[in-house]
């Protein structure tokens, strides 16, 4: 299990979405992934993604239009 | 028992794609989605960045789609092989600078090449015969299945009944008596059907889903090419159609101003690509130039414009200041333009 972060800050949506997905595609089942955005969209947008993809959303915060999400790799 | 058959479903976020798919999958189809972003999709940019609207809840809607039919979601991102399309669309365009025939080849396209590559067996798209004016009719259907390279592997669940037998109806994938007829604009059968499924909140059924069918987005993207002499974008460019006043005072450049909070802060993050403008003593916009050229009469000309859109309109003078393009700030009074001064046209 290893640990990794994605910057997906300025990026509108989907395109923080996109950039999740595509990098989740590397990494392997236990892996975490930090995604940081500020689009407000990405919170909804990326929890959606993860629940229909079979990944874990550990943690979602929002402060003050920094966006953090922490991920789990599932799936298979 | 065999392993079940596969489809990929081009989930757009309408009720049509929604609907489309959970037909097949009815039918005991593996169905997965795919969604293209061509970066002139209206969901989401618009929402997220004006403030009024960044307290209602924003979803995704192809993401919305998936979740409702349970199946696994693609977002492919295809801005930059999007340009040829929207550049030479060998098939004109629609209405406005909408190339929806030459788009719609292009992601059936795109879908053939992934079900190559993921063994998948067939596509759907929920397309109706007459729904649109330009992708959706009765002749440019075939023109849709031949020339992306789907051929008889494209079924339109939704009226497919209208249409010659494709290959999963032939194979007996699926059971064409429990596909669909439906034609023409109305909306009815679709809603009909979506009560059926127990489908609610879908998004607004049918109009355009991507800015290039909008009349006013069309225009202001004509005008870029006008200006800049040339016919090209960056998604930097497209995104910036969707933000703010555009005005064109000269031939040579135009400004972009944000209309509220939400924009200015958006506009923000472009400050080191962009020549800017904004107010200092009074409360009012930030102003992005867009242009090969920007002299002193024209510095002088936007700040007054500038200010015109500030809380200092009615002032005597308002406070501006000026970066340039090296990144030198410098401040200046200006007395605010009255309406009558601003020409109509100058609005994009
Ligand atoms: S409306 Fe836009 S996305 Fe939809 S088919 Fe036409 S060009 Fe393509």
């Amino acid at each position: 299990m290893s640990r990794h972060q994605l910057d997906a800050r300025r990026l509108l949506c989907p395109m923080p979405v996109i950039r999740t997905q595509d990098r989740i595609a590397e990494l392997v089942r236990g892996d975490i992934l930090e995604v940081h955005a500020t689009d407000p969209g990405a919170l909804n947008d990326i929890g959606a993604w993860c629940r229909i993809n079979g990944h874990r959303v550990l943690e979602a915060r929002d402060d003050a239009g920094e966006i953090l999400m922490v991920l789990e790799v599932g799936g298979d | 028992m065999s392993a079940p058959r596969k489809a990929l479903a081009l989930i757009s976020g309408g009720l049509d794609s929604l609907l489309a798919a959970r037909v097949v999958q009815e039918q005991g189809i593996h169905v997965e989605g795919v969604n293209f972003y061509t970066g002139f999709c209206v969901e989401g940019h618009t929402h997220a960045i004006r403030k009024q609207d960044r307290a209602k809840p924003k979803r995704n809607n192809a993401l919305w789609v998936a979740e409702q039919l349970g199946i696994k979601l693609h977002i492919v991102d295809i801005v930059d092989e999007y340009k040829d399309i929207v550049l030479n669309p060998k098939h004109g365009y629609g209405a406005n600078m909408n190339p929806c025939l030459d788009c719609k080849i292009f992601m059936v396209h795109k879908a053939q090449e992934w079900i190559d590559k993921h063994g998948f067996d067939f596509i759907i798209t929920g397309e109706v015969i007459g729904q649109r004016p330009m992708s959706q009719r009765k002749d440019t259907m075939p023109v849709v299945a031949d020339e992306s390279g789907a051929g008889d592997r494209l079924l339109r669940p939704l009226c497919a009944r209208n249409l010659p037998e494709t290959l999963p109806e032939r194979e007996g994938w699926v059971d064409r008596d429990r596909l669909y007829d439906f034609s023409g604009r109305g909306r009815k059968p679709q809603m009909a059907l979506a009560a059926q499924f127990g489908f609610e909140d879908y998004a607004a059924p049918a109009g355009g889903c991507c800015f290039l069918t909008d009349e006013n987005y069309s225009h202001k993207l004509a005008d870029l090419w006008q200006a800049r002499g040339e016919r090209r974008y960056e998604l930097d460019d497209i995104m910036l159609l969707k933000v703010g006043r555009h005005l064109r005072p000269r031939p040579y450049f135009k400004m972009i101003i944000s209309r509220e909070e939400g924009e200015s802060r958006f506009l923000e993050g472009y400050r080191r690509q962009f020549r800017h403008l904004r107010t200092i003593s009074h409360m009012g916009p930030l102003a992005l130039i867009d242009g090969s050229r920007f002299d002193e009469a024209d510095v002088a000309l936007a700040a007054r414009l500038l200010a015109r859109f500030s809380q200092g309109r009615t002032a005597p003078e308002v406070e501006v200041e000026y970066v340039d393009e090296t990144g030198m700030a410098r401040t200046f009074n200006v007395a605010p333009m009255s309406p009558a001064e601003i020409p109509k046209d100058w609005y994009l």
